[in-house]
């Protein structure tokens, strides 16, 4: 199988490797070595680190900035580009930006509503969608030109990938809109994290019958579960997630101190469980401000060392 | 019945409560009354189905247009009752005047009756 | 239709400042369908300012008028007489017609003393729903009849997003996913296929993004 980019995820997979990736959330102000220390934990766990851009419309020190960061560090970034901040010149910038300091993967989204954020009363862009900008990355590597079909004399070359929510609603539209994020370019996938194994299972299935899991590799997202009060949060607060009672009432069931390691242990077990279905490329973990339990996890799943890919 | 209910109240009627509108409370405090109040039926028996409901509604937005204007919610009030309920008519009469002797002249009246004119002609 | 709410009675006496001669001015248009600056409106409004500055000891003289519309030259210009025995307008008309009274008075201090918030329906008296964001390029003929620009919190047009959550939109539970209504329209019209398709990059030079706009109807004009 040929490669397009130079992204060591690509290599990973395309090897025919199971891919570990994992997160690093910038901090609020501008101090870059918060990265780079979160970086150095998890740089033996996983074959990329993504980089979240202004997540739930809080403002972080960007995502571009701390990318180069690490690419500068010699690691893998995957930059994760939200459309509510900036318009489609913006973003094709940032994208050759990025390219420029040899960032090659990149995550599509849209991006939560800034009503959640700590600046409510901002406009948003919404320019364009995930879906939209996937277009765009994919126009810009495989013909080389802007969206205004402007011919780049160096196009960059992106390893691109979009989120996909098996536990949104209406659950019969998840399937058909990951065909269509397929269909607009995306080649990887990273899902909204899992605590519904049952739910998750039957996406898998319609996601097979309509032979989607050969078109993009799909990355389970697992976020350990640090206190029943963090589950309780997930279940409540955050749309999109879906975490059942059986969830609440393991991590519940058990004396607080003892609940974050039944949440890792959890962790573990859904990525051993995950292991065998097929269609499942590989663990996106979201171990948001507890990245040091980053690496105890991919080692009890079974998944490290990872493997080494040619430069 | 005959029973005594103070002088002061003058009556307007109507052929239904949901005929009063807001402005009409509004112009009522703007000609110097001290205080107005609406008297429907009983909910649920408004032979026009929901005239006094609509009147309680304007009610309460005469109120809030009241306070912000510094002249207070509580000169204007909305009563339920029944035709036949003479007892309970006097007895809102009395409450009613009661309560708007104990806070006193309208402040408008004050105004008016000091020659002060605030307010101006309709046009166009 | 254009739709609006009165402004708070505080603002508007803001506003008004010391002026001494004002004229309420509403509209006999959208505003009056949404009861927020008709004729009734008007005269509520200049009532509770009598009120407001008897109370206060303060000498104003207002005014009440209202015309059939104040998008329109030829209305407004009913109004000159009255305008021009007083200092300030409070125009009730939605921002177009505020505009438009200022533009024709353009020596009087013209106040608006509405808020105009959307074009939109009626649900129920007094409920009114956006439905249209004037984009200048419409596209419900592809959605099924419901605007995915006016009524997706994000206006995706590869919609839903991740934060639909039964029916609703994540920002707030009393807000339709627009991308939900879509698909049961799109289903209902046997149209799912629709669906599959990314739909291409929105050309938004014909919205507000293209700068203010301007119809010239050559047929029209005389």
């Amino acid at each position: 199988m040929s490669l397009q980019t130079s992204s060591k995820l690509e290599k990973v997979l395309a090897a025919g490797h199971l891919a570990v990736t994992s997160e690093c959330g910038p901090p609020r102000g501008c101090d870059g070595s918060v990265i780079e220390a979160k970086a150095n934990l998890i740089k033996d766990c996983v074959d990329a680190i993504n980089v979240t851009d202004n997540q739930t419309s809080v403002v972080r020190l960007c995502s571009l900035a701390a990318c180069i960061r690490i690419k500068q560090m010699g690691l893998e970034p995957v930059l994760q580009m939200v459309t509510r901040d900036r318009n489609r010149i913006a973003m094709q910038s940032d994208i050759l930006g990025a390219a420029s300091f040899g960032i090659n993967t990149m995550l599509c989204l849209t991006g939560d509503h800034q009503r959640f954020g700590d600046h409510p009363n901002s406009a948003n862009v919404f320019d364009l969608d995930s879906t939209q900008l996937l277009q765009t990355v994919r126009k810009m590597r495989d013909e080389g030109k802007l969206l205004s079909d402007f011919e780049m004399k160096d196009p960059p070359r992106m390893f691109v990938g979009a989120a996909a929510n098996p536990f949104a609603d209406p659950f019969e539209i998840r399937v058909p809109r990951l065909a269509k994020k397929v269909a607009a370019g995306a080649q990887f996938i990273q899902t909204q994290c899992i605590y519904n194994m049952k739910k998750f299972k039957e996406w898998m299935k319609l996601v097979r019958d309509r032979g989607l899991h050969e078109k993009v590799a799909i990355l389970a997202g697992i976020t350990p579960i640090k206190s029943v009060g963090m589950a309780k949060y997930m279940k409540n607060r955050v749309a999109g997630l879906d975490v059942p009672d059986e969830i609440i009432k393991r991590i519940g069931g058990v004396p607080k101190e003892n609940q974050a390691e039944e949440g890792i242990k959890l962790a573990v077990e859904q990525i051993r469980e995950l292991k065998e279905e097929e269609g499942i490329r590989g663990f996106h973990i979201m171990a948001i401000e507890w990245e040091e339990k980053v690496p105890e996890i991919v080692e009890r799943a079974g998944l490290h060392p990872r493997p080494k890919t040619s430069d | 019945m005959r029973l005594q209910y103070p002088t002061s109240v003058q009556i307007v009627k109507v052929p239904c409560t949901g005929r009063v509108d807001i402005i009409h409370m509004l112009k009522a405090f703007e000609e110097g009354a001290d205080g107005v109040f609406v008297a429907g039926c009983m909910e649920g028996d408004c032979h026009y189905l929901a005239g006094n409901i609509r009147a309680r509604q304007r009610v309460k937005r005469v109120k809030e247009i009241l306070d912000k204007v510094g002249i207070g919610s509580g000169r204007v009030e909305m009563f339920n009752l029944s035709a036949g309920m003479g007892g309970r008519w006097a007895e809102i009469a009395r409450e009613m005047t009661e309560r708007i002797t104990q806070l006193g002249p309208s402040p408008i009246r004050i105004a008016r009756e000091k020659g002060q004119s605030s307010a101006g002609e309709k046009a166009a | 239709m254009i739709k609006a709410i009165g402004k708070p009675l505080e603002e508007i006496v803001e506003m008004i400042g010391d002026s001494k001669k004002v004229l309420i001015a509403g509209c006999g248009g959208c505003v009056t369908v949404c009861e927020a600056g008709g004729d009734k409106e008007v005269k509520v409004l200049a009532s509770s300012l009598r009120l407001y500055y008897a109370n206060a000891g303060e000498e104003k003289e207002l005014n009440e008028a209202t015309v059939t519309r104040q998008c329109d030259v030829e209305y407004l210009n009913e109004l000159s007489e009255i305008v021009d025995k007083c200092d300030v307008v409070v125009s009730l008309a939605c921002g177009a017609g505020a505009q438009y009274m200022a533009e024709r008075y353009n020596d009087k201090p013209v106040f608006p003393g509405v808020d105009t918030c959307f074009i939109g329906v009626n649900l129920e008296r007094g409920v009114y729903s956006e439905r249209c964001q004037a984009c200048g390029k419409c596209i419900l003929a592809s959605t099924g009849g419901i605007c995915p620009v006016a009524r997706c919190s994000k206006r995706m047009l590869n919609g839903p997003c991740g934060g639909s959550e039964g029916g609703k939109c994540e920002v707030d539970k009393d807000i339709d996913c627009g991308w939900h209504l879509i698909y049961e329209r799109l289903k209902t019209l046997g149209q799912l296929d629709r669906f599959e398709i990314p739909v291409d990059p929105k050309d938004w030079s014909t919205s507000r993004d293209g700068g203010p706009r301007k119809i010239v109807r050559e047929d029209i004009k005389i």
